[in-house]
């Protein structure tokens, strides 16, 4: 066992965990927070996207042990209370998602994306979402919430 | 899947992770970004008894400029190499060839020496590495050995770097000045390269003055086309020219038939990739 803090989410935890656990182990297993999910499990779907110290990473290729003394952001923190993320109200608003399992790590990649990029076109969407899979949408809509949440988020009308 | 049970040793300097290399013997694996580690792990393909984290080691993340070389730490991620305004003026192939690394995700997880270790003859840093003429500073208990790329990828997912020892930093002369473009070519978002092109040329009076290639998946390590570099020496920058001296490069390469394409067509890929990293490159 190897003793860890991290903070997630905004809530410091300190645990004792077992150095082959993943990160999306960890999160889910340990601390029950569900909403990052597991597709691939081989850090090809991108659905277990998660922010590692505010960058987006794949929480399947990652060991829990190596986020020691960092920070953690996954879907269940991006919301303010009751108020939706502007991209997770962006996802609502466009119907970007029918099934819904890919959604949790579009948008934890869509707002790295915007971050880096704040008014992406929509190649630059396509191409910053590469390492997220949808086997529903075929992501047009996916597509068009990004490019209105990009807006939302850097003030504009969304 | 989970990997099997391992201890985790997290050292501060290099120092102390060559002592925990040296303790565990070759049962000990190295993670840096873990982008390819891990899969590896999860698979069970290897269940090393001991992984000792470079991540908390303290100057292998970084890069700077030394005299007239490039110093990139192994630690450095793919997302700082490929945004990195240095590479951008120096080493603008490698540039190129790692912003089209995999996905976001894993190019803010995934290194440059883990990659050069790794050594996947599909991986996108070789070419890039053999056109700039790289050199691999590889460290040991008794001291730093430097290795030039040409003698860097010994064989398939092998290189230079010894049991005990660990690449600690590339050194890339600087190509100032210097066109370059990476020609990767791929049927689906985020795959590996079937086959990819690294070009860095000079040109002076519309002519070639030195040109330098790079070969991704043409054999069981990444290769140079020096058939290639040869024939353009001094050739006018002309789609004709270029074409005719790219019509070279699948020389002495050996490269695999799988579902992506047979051996044959991957050489065809090679002449016709080259020619437009060259032409690209050489801003014809
Ligand atoms: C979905 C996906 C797609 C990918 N697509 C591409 C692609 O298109 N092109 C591409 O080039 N790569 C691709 N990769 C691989 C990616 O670039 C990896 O980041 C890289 O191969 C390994 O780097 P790492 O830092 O993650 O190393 P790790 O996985 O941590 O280590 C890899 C190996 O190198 C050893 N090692 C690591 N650092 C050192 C060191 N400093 N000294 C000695 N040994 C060391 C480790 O022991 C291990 O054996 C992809 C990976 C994934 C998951
Ligand atoms: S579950 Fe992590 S990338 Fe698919
Ligand atoms: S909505 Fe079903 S996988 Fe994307």
């Amino acid at each position: 066992m190897t003793r860890i803090t991290v903070t997630v989410d905004g809530t410091r935890y300190t645990d004792d965990v077992e150095p082959r656990t993943l990160l999306v182990q960890y999160l889910r297993d340990r601390l029950g927070k569900v909403g990052t999910v597991v597709g691939c499990d081989t850090g090809n779907c991108g659905a277990c996207t998660v922010h590692l110290d505010g960058r987006s990473v794949k929480s399947c290729q990652l060991l829990a042990v190596q986020t020691d003394g960092h920070e953690v952001t996954t879907i269940e923190g991006l919301a303010n209370g009751a108020t939706l993320h502007p991209m997770q109200e962006a996802f609502r608003d466009c119907h970007a998602l029918q099934c819904g399992f890919c959604t949790p790590g579009m948008i934890m990649q869509a707002v790295d994306l915007v971050t880096e990029n704040p008014h992406p076109t929509e190649a630059e969407v396509r191409e910053g979402l590469e390492g997220n899979l949808c086997r529903c949408t075929g992501y047009h809509n996916i597509v068009k919430a990004v490019q209105q949440g990009a807006g939302a988020m850097s003030g504009g009308q969304s | 899947m989970i990997p099997a049970t391992f201890e985790y040793v997290a050292p501060t300097s290099v120092d102390e992770a060559l002592a925990a290399l040296a303790e565990s013997g070759d049962d000990a694996k190295v993670i840096a970004g873990g982008q390819s580690l891990l899969p590896v792990l999860k698979m069970r393909l290897n269940a090393p008894s001991v992984v000792i984290d470079l991540g908390r080691v303290d100057g292998l993340r970084g890069i700077s400029v030394d005299g007239s070389d490039l110093v990139i730490g192994a630690m450095t991620t793919h997302h700082e190499i490929a945004n990195s305004p240095l590479v951008r003026e120096h080493a603008g192939v490698l540039a190129d060839a790692v912003s089209q690394v995999a996905d976001a995700q894993v190019r803010h997880r995934g290194t440059i020496g883990g990659s050069l270790a790794h050594a996947d003859p599909a991986g996108d840093y070789g070419a890039p590495i053999l056109a700039l003429g790289a050199s691999m500073v590889i460290t040991g208990s008794g001291g730093s050995r430097t290795v030039a790329a040409d003698d860097y990828f010994t064989d398939l997912f092998e290189t230079a770097v010894g049991e005990g020892e660990l690449l600690t930093s590339v050194r890339i002369p600087s190509h100032g000045g210097a066109g370059s473009a990476y020609e990767k070519f791929v049927r689906v978002a985020q795959q590996w390269a079937i086959v990819a092109v690294a070009a860095t040329v000079r040109v002076a009076d519309g002519h070639i003055a030195e040109a330098a290639i790079g070969l991704t998946n043409m054999g069981s390590t990444p290769l140079r086309a020096r058939g290639v570099e040869e024939a353009l020496r001094g050739r006018p920058v002309t789609a004709d020219a270029v074409r005719e001296a790219a019509s070279r490069a699948a020389e002495g390469t050996n490269p695999p038939s799988d579902l992506n394409g047979s051996a044959e067509y991957r050489r065809h890929l090679a002449t016709v990739l080259t020619a437009r990293a060259v032409l690209k490159a050489a801003g014809g």
